[in-house]
């Protein structure tokens, strides 16, 4: 692996990011307008939205890295960059760390907006440093990254890319316990969650915000999943294809 | 480099793509320092040959040295260069910002990027954005990413496609200036007076090698004018055999 290229790669998928406005819009505008929305409709309710709210600041890097990693990643595979890439003296290290670092920084950027909105003009409080939940955001971000990169190789279009997210990471929202505690649900499905990745970065958001505490079985999780996600990544990105 | 040495030899190799067995059993030589084109059909085998070159196919068996080593070994990833016949670039970036990231994944010195630029004749758009150019543009960006850190081989699948025939002329002259340097080419094309341009050529048909060997060769050993009547003649004398 090679330090340049890694931060080469960097630089070119920071600079495609900033010259898509409206797609670098949407990923920085998107989350507070929807924690905005959140607060006024919870108006009536505004312990549900000290629940979610926190933990929601933290989660929105993760849809979002998903979505562009998957559409970034099938783009090089169907416009030849990739076949192009893999016949030079890049590692495949270099390309995943590379994704990894610019995605890493529009996260920070977009959690810290967020972050802003969320403690600094909704009311939300959290007993743990802000800091700190930017910090899980941007795990997250990568956690959606590895995921994104890993399922792009299973689309053939772009339209099939984007149903990767009702797909896969809706049912991972749902079971998280961010809508409805995960003890109060069916016992098969309180099962499940304990083995989907969503379910540890929510927890680990949610107790940052009401504790204070980063738990150490959370962040583990985390940076496992990350691990494992990129390794199956890496693992469909082939020197030699068909 | 010996101009006259084997730079590329492929031998009895075997390809399948899904059900299809574009080559049954392919060998062929490539020597250095000169271009090499490889000609045929639609369908012959050309792209998937070259992909087997470059060491990104996945072949069944047989074998493919480059330089005196298998394809696709690590090491060969710095001296070979590849042209796909889709122009591979980001389209959201401009021509420049394409070049100086391919420059720095292939190692090429920084002033390599606007030498190149000018090479392939893009110099009023080098700020401009890849999806602003037309399609032969585009094609020239692609080939300038191969051309920068001045590999010892290039493969070029059909890197002349829909250019003007001034600027195709310029290309093929400096393909020749970068032969006569020492760099080997292996140039695809299904266009016969491209053929006509080249050192030595290879006839593919159906992924075997009907006839190879210098165009003035060829055209003697089938005593015709023009290579188009003799890549006929030699296809049926092939199909008769």
């Amino acid at each position: 692996m090679s330090v340049a290229i890694t931060l080469a790669t960097t630089e070119r998928v920071l600079r495609q990011l900033l010259r898509d406005h409206r797609t670098l819009g949407l990923v920085l505008v998107v989350p507070p307008v929807l924690l905005t929305l959140f607060r006024y409709v919870l108006d009536g309710q505004p312990e549900a939205f000290d629940r979610i709210g926190g933990p929601l600041v933290g989660l929105f890097p993760f849809i979002s890295m998903f979505l562009v990693t998957s559409i970034a990643m099938l783009r090089e595979r169907t416009t030849g960059t990739l076949e192009r890439l893999m016949s030079m003296p890049i590692g495949k290290l270099d390309l995943l760390l590379g994704y990894g670092l610019a995605f890493a920084a529009v996260a920070a950027v977009q959690a810290s907006l967020a972050a802003i909105v969320a403690f600094g003009l909704l009311g939300l409080d959290t007993a743990g440093s802000v800091g700190l939940v930017v910090v899980i955001a941007i795990m997250n971000a990568l956690l959606g990254m590895a995921l994104g990169l890993f399922l792009s190789a299973f689309a053939t279009t772009e339209f099939q890319a984007v149903q990767f997210m009702p797909a896969v990471v809706l049912p991972q929202i749902l079971l998280a316990g961010l809508i409805v505690p995960r003890e109060r649900m069916a016992e098969a499905l309180e099962w499940a969650s304990a083995a989907m990745p969503l379910t540890y970065a929510y927890d680990a958001l949610a107790q940052v915000t009401t504790t204070g505490e980063l738990d150490s079985v959370d962040g583990a999780v985390i940076v496992g999943s990350i691990v494992l996600a990129l390794a199956l990544g890496a693992a469909t990105l082939r020197r030699r294809t068909p | 480099m010996n101009s006259s040495a084997t730079v590329i030899s492929v031998r009895e190799l075997r390809v399948r793509r899904g059900s299809n067995l574009v080559l049954p059993g392919l060998s062929m030589d490539v020597r250095g320092g000169m271009v090499t084109g490889l000609l045929g059909p639609n369908g012959s085998g050309k792209t998937t040959l070259m992909r087997a070159i470059v060491g990104v196919q996945v072949v069944e068996s047989g074998s493919v040295t480059v330089l005196g080593l298998p394809a696709g070994t690590a090491e060969l990833r710095r001296r070979v260069g590849y042209v796909t016949q889709a122009p591979s670039v980001y389209v959201d970036l401009s021509v420049r910002e394409n070049l100086r990231y391919f420059g720095r994944v292939t190692a090429a010195p920084a002033h390599r990027v606007d030498q190149t630029i000018a090479t392939v004749g893009l110099e009023g758009q080098a700020d401009q954005v890849v999806r602003t150019l037309s399609g032969g543009e585009r094609s020239r960006v692609s080939l300038a990413t191969a051309l920068l850190a001045q590999p010892e081989v290039l493969v070029l699948d059909e890197p002349t496609v829909g250019l003007d025939p001034v600027l195709r002329r310029d290309l093929w002259r400096t393909f020749h200036e970068l032969a006569a340097g020492g760099t080997t080419l292996l140039v695809s094309t299904h266009v016969m007076d491209e053929a006509d341009r080249c050192d030595d050529l290879v006839l593919l048909r159906d992924g075997r090698v009907v006839a190879s060997g210098a165009p003035p060769e060829l055209r003697a050993r089938t005593g015709t004018d023009d290579l188009e009547t003799a890549f006929l003649t030699l296809a049926e004398e092939e199909a008769a055999a």
